[in-house]
């Protein structure tokens, strides 16, 4: 079905149902209660779950399939802000032309980055990279202030002419992204008993966007040019001696995955309608690279999570503060709950740094192959434990697909 | 006239005379042999002929072309297919993915952006890549990882993935460097074979004597960057002047 395999359709229905019910799995505990502070069930996190879900897989086609490093994919997402939100000040509040000149626009700017850069490989190319996305930065952020807004960023503005739609509702505010008529920000509520959940229109276009986003990836894996690129990762002196030229197909998965991350740029344009300087800084293009390795390299799903654990560990430990720890440490006797929260107090709120780092740590010295490993060490132990009571039927295991 | 010709080829790096006026015919349905002591600018020599290096001065010619200033993938597509002295596949890939390789650079030319389509899907080429494994036994093995593979596999497969391309010229680099008398023969008869049953034309550089007067229609002898003789192997053997260039100038 859908030209996937079977193992391959069934991560891809996985996804789609985490997609589909994300309001729900994110938002596990009832409204009011002490752990409802880990709720992360609110459409801006969600949003911002998913966006950079798509920016992370993008950037593991170029990372995960050839090996090539970028520390400068942050600039493609950057411009993808920018093209959007100019979009909407030109021509129209609807989504979709924003979000085409953002893959364009970032499409645009990798093959010049790209090819620059992919001359060299290994560490210069990184450092390349990385010098890129710092001068677009900078550009960004001073020089070409009358088109970036500079400083206080890219916002629309009421007189913006809008060829295609109202500068300004009848109301005199600012019209609000759409698609074809529904509004990003428009909500609803279910009340369950004492949950409650909501179902954001902008998330769930994010959703379908990252479904299809997500739907090609995993068409690139397994075809000849994702073949290609592994190869290339492999050993580039026996590909260019099997008549294979490997700087086309480099540039090309530069390319793409430039474009992955001009659609997560796009989106968060179409979210929140603008866009600003910060978002193109070195330490953005760290985090994307920080994904992938905490979910996985080189596997369909690892970068998905990757950004969902961090984006979630941002939003929910951030906002801890040491009030709510002096609550949560109420129980011990005086002397000892101060101990203890000066003890955490760090690696929470503006601290959060601090436990991702940990958290990554752990992750590369004991799970190399990221949370997806993880996932397979576990399963293999079940699995272990269920040969152990039937006999083993074949004794030949197959190299392991990529991606799985 | 041959398939290959070299004519008048130079080489320098800094104050050493690599190749020096190297003349060369490898004639087509032949295997000829390039043999030398170490230094003797084999390597060199080959190097030259995939595109690695680029001669100072002189030409080198495939079918009537010049081959210089060509990338290695370009020569590839030509026709040349090369063997290198430590086995170069794509370790990180299972056996019938290397196979792969070469079916789609033959099919699809140096670059294609087919992205969408499935390899599943592509029946042709897997029966293709499969048949050729089957020929060299390995079929069993297609779904190893190929850097698991022994060293003689690692052989085979890569001169699979050569002969897969249906190459005009085969250059073998040594293909029996550091392999154990058992090995060496498999690989003699391997090559034999390929020899008699697809008549492709070999150039071989090597070390090993028994490799080849057991395959070579004829030899070149390379010593210091230039052909000292080229002949048929049997006046190759007690010829003075390849004695003299293994030997040393020794006064007998």
């Amino acid at each position: 079905m859908l030209g996937l395999n079977k193992a391959d359709l069934r991560l891809y229905l996985i996804v789609l149902g985490m997609l589909i019910f994300a309001p729900f799995i994110m938002n596990p505990f009832p409204e009011g209660s002490g752990l409802a502070q880990f709720n992360g069930g609110y459409p801006d996190l969600l949003q911002k779950l998913v966006i950079f879900g798509i920016f992370a897989v993008g950037f593991n086609i170029l990372f995960g399939l050839t090996g090539y490093l970028s520390f400068g994919h942050a600039a493609f997402l950057g411009v993808g802000s920018y093209a959007g939100v100019w979009m909407m000040k030109l021509l129209t509040m609807n989504v979709v032309p924003a979000l085409i000149i953002s893959v364009l626009t970032a499409g645009l700017l990798s093959v010049i980055i790209g090819y620059v850069s992919l001359r060299r490989s290994g560490i210069y190319f990184s450092i390349l990279t990385l010098a890129f996305a710092q001068m677009c930065y900078s550009l960004a952020y001073s020089v070409l202030t009358p088109i970036t807004g500079g400083e206080t960023g890219l916002t629309l503005s009421l007189n913006d002419p809008r060829v295609l739609g109202t500068s300004q509702t009848a109301e005199g505010n600012i019209p609000v992204p759409h698609f074809f008529g529904l509004e990003m920000n428009a909500s609803s509520t279910l009340e369950l008993g004492a949950w409650s959940f909501t179902f954001n229109t902008g998330y769930y276009f994010c959703a379908v966007v990252m479904a299809v986003a997500f739907y090609f990836a995993i068409r690139l894996f397994r075809s000849p040019f994702g073949l290609m690129l592994r190869a290339v990762k492999s050993n580039q002196a026996r590909m260019s001696y099997t008549g294979l030229n490997a700087r086309p197909y480099t540039l090309a998965a530069f390319v793409i995955s430039g474009m992955y991350a001009g659609l997560a740029g796009g989106l968060m344009v179409a979210m929140d309608p603008l866009a600003g300087a910060e978002r193109m800084i070195w330490t953005a293009s760290g985090e994307v690279v920080l994904m992938a390795i905490l979910g996985g390299v080189g596997t369909l799903i690892g970068p998905i999570l990757g950004a969902g654990v961090i984006k979630y560990l941002e939003s929910i430990i951030s906002t801890i503060n040491s009030t709510i720890l002096h609550q949560w440490f109420a129980f011990l006797p005086d002397g000892l709950e101060d101990f203890v929260v000066a003890i955490i107090y760090p690696f929470v709120g503006k601290g959060w740094h601090l436990t991702l780092g940990i958290v990554f740590m752990l992750v590369v010295i004991f799970l190399p192959g990221g949370i997806v490993e993880g996932g397979k060490r576990i399963g293999n132990l079940f699995r272990r434990k269920r040969r152990e009571e039937t006999p083993p039927s074949s004794t030949t295991t197959p190299a392991p697909k990529p991606g799985e | 006239m041959g398939i290959l010709e070299v004519t008048d080829v130079n080489k320098r790096f800094g104050g050493l005379q690599a190749l020096g006026k190297v003349n060369l015919s490898v004639q087509e349905g032949t295997c000829h042999a390039i043999i030398g002591p170490n230094g003797a600018g084999k390597s060199t020599l080959l190097n030259c002929l995939v595109g690695k290096l680029i001669p100072d001065t002189g030409t080198v010619t495939f079918e009537g072309q010049s081959v210089l200033g060509r990338k290695p993938y370009e020569i590839n597509q030509m026709g040349i297919s090369r063997v290198f002295q430590t086995p170069e596949i794509f370790g990180d890939l299972t056996v019938l993915e290397n196979m792969l390789m070469p079916v789609f650079a033959r099919r699809d030319g140096t670059f294609r952006l087919h992205a969408y389509e499935t390899i599943a899907n592509e029946r042709e080429l897997l029966d293709e890549a499969e048949g050729m494994l089957d020929e060299v036994n390995m079929l069993d093995k297609r779904h190893m990882h190929s850097a698991s593979l022994s060293r003689g596999d690692k052989r085979r497969l890569e001169m699979a993935m050569c002969l897969v391309q249906k190459p005009k010229l085969l250059l073998l680099d040594e293909p029996t460097a550091g392999m154990a008398r058992a090995d060496t023969n498999n690989t003699i008869d391997l090559l034999k074979e390929i020899k008699e049953k697809r008549n492709i034309t070999m150039a071989i550089i090597e070390h090993d004597m028994h490799v080849v007067f057991s395959l070579a229609d004829r030899i070149t002898v390379l010593a210091q960057g230039t052909p000292l003789v080229e002949d048929i192997p049997e006046n190759i053997k007690g010829h003075p002047k390849v004695r003299e260039a293994y030997l040393g100038e020794a006064q007998v």
